[in-house]
């Protein structure tokens, strides 16, 4: 813990080792309270010939020290100058990390929809990356099992299965599976891999004859006592603390990084979690947020006060954007583009982007291809994330549903149809963070990136994170939640607007929506909008304005088909935006016809320079 | 506030050189033998050390075959923990009503009973071990050797690191198929004379030059670039993420530049015309992730050559930088830095960035993101 109290904090630096790129921000106590100061970044350093992450957090903070002339850096490598002395050194030191790769687990249990669903989720929540989730159920023989477990290198694994006081038989099968393949710790064979066990109780005896020795076993409380209880706390606490004992001490240069910081090392995704759990907390509502990286696709749902993350380890704007490519199809991405050029050359350019993942796009082009690949890697992001966030599987309240007699199959096959339990009508905020998004040359370019990779319905607020330091405000909150708070909300939550998205579908030009707003100087605002029209309404930052909303037909803004909704509307950097392109939101299928609309959107909001879309449309009429 | 003159986020060039000492690390998996020793002399093919990696499992469901209790396996056992069978071997054997009733099971391999449980009815066999080999990779001299674990090559050579690249380590010897950097490797220039090489191409390698060259059997190309869908043809999948070396498609791929029809640098192509018919190493693995690793080709040579080494850690892009421009619109153009403005610039997405001036081979000055310019080492 730090030396110097909370309340006599005057300078606090936080960093975030990230896969490419080590980010560090500064922070500083001014009269009106905690303030972001100024960034620096440099390249990570965990690979040859550096091998010490230290070394790519010293050059970061290098660049802060020469913008600011503030010293940071202790002589001789020794870390960070604290506590604070007027102007060199700080009071807190605190950091994230997700270099080479991140917390990488296997998880395992027995019903693939159920304990081993449950355990995927704690892992997750933990701020891990699933490399694969192994259940009796997954479809794969004993033998092949064993390949895959043999396979991969994992940082952990977490063994889940059985409620307690069930049977412990197929638990320690599972266990047996695991010995057998003993899998290999991904940071070299010098020290035992990590096990959590989080499963039957009963069958604890067994497991730890069959297990302890071979691995570091650590026993934790069932993460399913019952079926209808999903317990993932004891799991992800223990992941944690692994994640610094066994992972971060065998990460190159860690052991030193440790002794430098006052906190423990949180994963970069963890970090980014609390603060989307946060946002939830202080505005009292349903909210999703995206962490869209350079790797790997984050996505948040704090949905009836449930908290679930979902990591798409191979969705990511620069090393994965070409498994963006292979997931979505290049046709997915092609559709968002207004101007034509061939599948070859499209191909090609991200191909490049992978290969040189540091590179930025220079051209309004480049950019919109960019910006179309991360659409695709939010929606198919959100999709992996929707079959997580769904209801505990095998609760009894479910069977309630079935007929009498029913089969514990049948509960299954009925609960394939149920799906997620997010609706986006009830979901009022949606945050983003990454580097894409606080890259964007406009806001408004953010705002429809989220719009179209989430497709909200309904009235929502849509937040950003201004030059990603999400991760950090959250490692910084587990000690200086006063500090972490204030600046999020000064300096790193960009209030973007509120998108108005009436759900149903209709014909070009019918009549979807009537509204009415009322601004706080008692102007009054008339707008009228039909099917496949978007719109942009000036709002400021910090302005709130009383809407009326009244659907026409069968289009709902959440009160019903033609019902109206009276609602506070919250300017932001872009301020309304009402999206009459209906929900389900279907692009033409005729391409000519397609970048025609894709145009007069982008000019409707303003959303990329007049003069370049002009010419885009010169080029094809 | 001041910016510095050097940028620090550069994005370090592609080793290219006539001559440097490139040392090899060459690991056992697992903890094994050593089979050199320090100063020996070792050939690209030289198995340098050795181990045996635990064998398959076999886990066998003996209770449920032999038709009885799990807690009462240990009973029925015809092998205990610890003990080797062979193939075929009866592990467990099941007799009732004066052996009218005789379940056995038998052992799917050679190995070791690992574990027998009375809680599932489960064994498992483990299958014998099995040897893994490494080779040195590159001919060369033994100059530290880690106990156990292997051991460092040191060779003198030309090394070209490329961008990309697909397949594991090889090694043929040189053969330079095209005139120019920028001409396209065609299948018409492949021939018999190719088996056993390394085939070095221009600015794009074809599908049909991809293909002939794997039916002629060439151990490798090392060319310019490739279209991305002729690469996913000839892999047979599309690559999602960049983490390659394992493909098996007949021979080693390395692009130097790009995806796409992109001349070969000049100095790579130099370098593999002045070494054709030397025997090289190359490897096809790439991951892009900090750090990352490229793909290579290593060429031992004894040549005398006085080109200076250049530090290890270069200091970033300065005026006079020579530099290649790695993204639209000048992608895989050639140019020197004139100027690196301390202000930031507004570039045509509307992004306010570091910026460079370029002067492009040609004389032309264009201004380009500092993050999109890849050093050329001189």
């Amino acid at each position: 813990m730090p030396k110097t109290p909370l309340d006599q904090m005057k300078y606090i630096l936080a960093t975030d080792v990230g896969s490419t790129t080590t980010k560090a921000r500064f922070f500083k106590k001014t009269k009106e309270g905690w303030r972001y100061v100024i960034s620096g970044e440099a390249p990570t350093t965990v690979e040859k010939p550096y091998e010490d992450v230290t070394l790519g957090v010293r050059n970061a903070v290098r660049e802060v020290e020469e913008l600011t002339g503030h010293k940071l850096l202790a002589p001789g490598g020794k870390g960070i100058i604290m506590p604070s002395r007027s102007n060199e050194g700080v009071d807190l030191y605190v950091t994230t990390s997700s270099a080479g790769g991140g917390l990488q687990m296997m998880v395992a249990g027995l019903i693939r929809s159920m304990t081993a669903e449950s355990a995927e989720r704690a892992a997750l929540g933990a701020g891990a990356i699933v490399m694969d989730v192994i259940a009796i159920d997954d479809g794969r023989e004993i033998y092949q099992k064993i390949q895959r477990i043999r396979h991969l290198r994992p940082d952990m694994v977490l063994l889940a299965g059985g409620t307690d006081g069930g049977n412990i038989k197929d638990v320690v099968e599972m266990a047996e599976i695991l010995k057998a393949a003993q899998p290999k710790p991904r940071f070299g064979v010098s020290y035992k891999l990590p096990v959590v066990y989080a499963g039957n109780k009963d069958a604890r005896r067994h497991i730890k004859e069959l297990l302890d020795g071979i691995f570091a076993l650590t026993i934790v409380d069932n993460i399913r006592p019952t079926l209808e209880e999903e317990n993932t706390e004891p799991a992800r606490r223990s992941i944690h603390e692994l994640f610094m004992e066994h992972v971060m001490a065998h990460a190159p240069g860690y052991d030193k990084l440790m002794k430098w910081t006052d906190v423990p090392i949180m994963p970069t995704p963890a970090g980014e979690g609390m603060m989307m759990q946060l946002i939830a907390k202080v505005f009292n509502c349903n909210v999703l947020g995206v962490g869209l990286g350079g790797a790997t696709t984050n996505i948040y749902s704090i949905y009836d006060g449930k908290f679930v993350r979902s990591v798409s380890a191979n969705l990511g704007m620069s090393y994965s954007i070409c498994n963006v490519m292979k997931e979505a199809g290049i046709e997915n991405i092609m559709r968002w583009l207004p101007f034509e050029k061939s599948e070859d050359d499209i191909r090609n350019r991200l191909r490049n982007k992978m290969i040189r993942p540091t590179t930025i796009p220079q051209t309004l082009e480049e950019l919109m291809i960019e910006h179309a690949v991360a659409r695709e890697a939010i929606r198919l992001g959100f999709e992996h994330h929707k079959t997580l966030a769904r209801p505990l599987r095998g609760a009894k309240r479910r069977k309630g549903a079935l007929w009498e007699g029913a089969e514990i199959s049948d509960v299954f096959a009925l609960e394939e149809i149920y799906g997620t339990y997010i609706k986006m009508m009830n979901v009022k905020i949606i945050a983003g963070t990454g580097g894409l998004l606080s890259h964007a040359p406009r806001r408004v370019q953010s705002m429809l990136v989220l719009t179209d990779g989430f497709r909200p319905e309904g009235v929502t607020r849509m937040f950003q994170d201004s030059v990603f330091m999400m991760p950090h405000l959250g490692v910084l909150s587990t000690v200086h939640p006063k500090a972490a708070w204030e600046i999020f909300d000064r300096d790193c939550l960009v209030r973007l607007g509120t998108l108005i998205a009436p759900k149903g579908t209709g014909k070009p030009g019918e009549r979807v929506l009537d509204l009415r707003i009322e601004m706080p100087d008692g102007t009054i605002l008339k707008e009228s909008i039909n099917f496949g029209e978007m719109k942009r309404i000036e709002l400021p930052e910090g302005v709130e304005a009383e809407a009326l909303l009244e659907p026409r037909g069968h289009f709902d803004l959440g009160e019903g088909p033609g019902k109206k909704v009276e609602t506070k509307v919250y300017g932001g950097v872009v301020g309304i935006i009402i999206d009459a392109r209906g929900r389900p939101l279907n692009l033409p299928q005729d391409d000519k016809e397609r970048r025609r609309k894709l145009l007069e959107w982008f000019e409707a909001l303003d959303a990329y320079p007049r003069e370049f879309l002009d010419k885009i449309r010169e080029e094809w009429t | 506030m001041k910016v510095s003159q050097s940028s620090y986020a550069y994005t370090p060039g592609l080793k290219i050189k006539r001559v440097t000492i490139v040392r090899k690390e060459r690991k056992l998996p697992i903890p094994g033998e050593v089979l050199v020793k320090k100063g020996d002399k070792v050939s690209f093919d030289t198995v340098v050390a050795r181990t045996y990696v635990p064998g398959d499992p076999y886990i066998l469901k003996v209770a449920r075959e032999l038709g009885i209790e799990p807690e009462d396996l240990p009973f029925y056992m015809l092998k205990k923990k610890g003990d080797r069978v062979k193939k075929g071997e009866v592990v467990a054997r099941y007799r009732a009503l004066f052996g009218m009733i005789n379940r056995e099971c038998i052992s799917p391999t050679d190995g070791v009973i690992e574990d027998v449980s009375s809680t599932t009815g489960r064994i498992i066999v483990r299958g014998d071990p099995k040897p893994v080999e490494i080779k040195a990779y590159v001919s060369g001299k033994i100059v530290e050797v880690m106990p156990k674990e292997g051991v460092v090559v040191e060779t003198r050579g030309a090394f070209v690191q490329g961008i990309f690249g697909v397949g594991g380590e090889t090694n043929g010897e040189i053969k330079v198929l095209v005139d120019s950097p920028s001409d396209v490797l065609e299948a018409d220039m492949i021939d018999e004379d190719c088996r056993g090489k390394i085939l070095i191409g221009g600015s794009l390698v074809t599908k049909d030059a991809l293909n002939k060259a794997i039916e002629f059997g060439a151990r490798g190309i090392v060319v310019g670039g490739i279209k991305d869908t002729d690469l996913m043809e000839v892999v047979g999948y599309e690559i999602g993420v960049a983490i390659t070396g394992h493909e098996e498609i007949g021979l080693t791929l390395i692009i130097t530049e790009g995806f796409g029809k992109m001349a070969m640098s000049r100095k790579a192509f130099e370098i593999f015309k002045e070494f054709e018919g030397y025997r090289a190493a190359m490897n096809g693995a790439t991951q892009i992730r900090a750090g990352v690793i490229r793909p290579e080709v290593v060429i031992p040579h004894e040549k005398k050559i006085s080109e200076s080494e250049l530090p290890e850690l270069e200091e970033g892009i300065r005026p006079g930088t020579l530099v290649r421009i790695i993204r639209e619109p000048y992608f895989g153009q050639i140019g020197r830095v004139v100027s690196l403005p301390i202000e930031l610039q507004v570039i045509e997405t509307e992004s306010k960035v570091r910026v460079a001036e370029v002067e492009l081979e040609g004389g032309k000055r264009v201004v380009v993101p500092r993050a999109n310019l890849e050093i050329i080492e001189e």
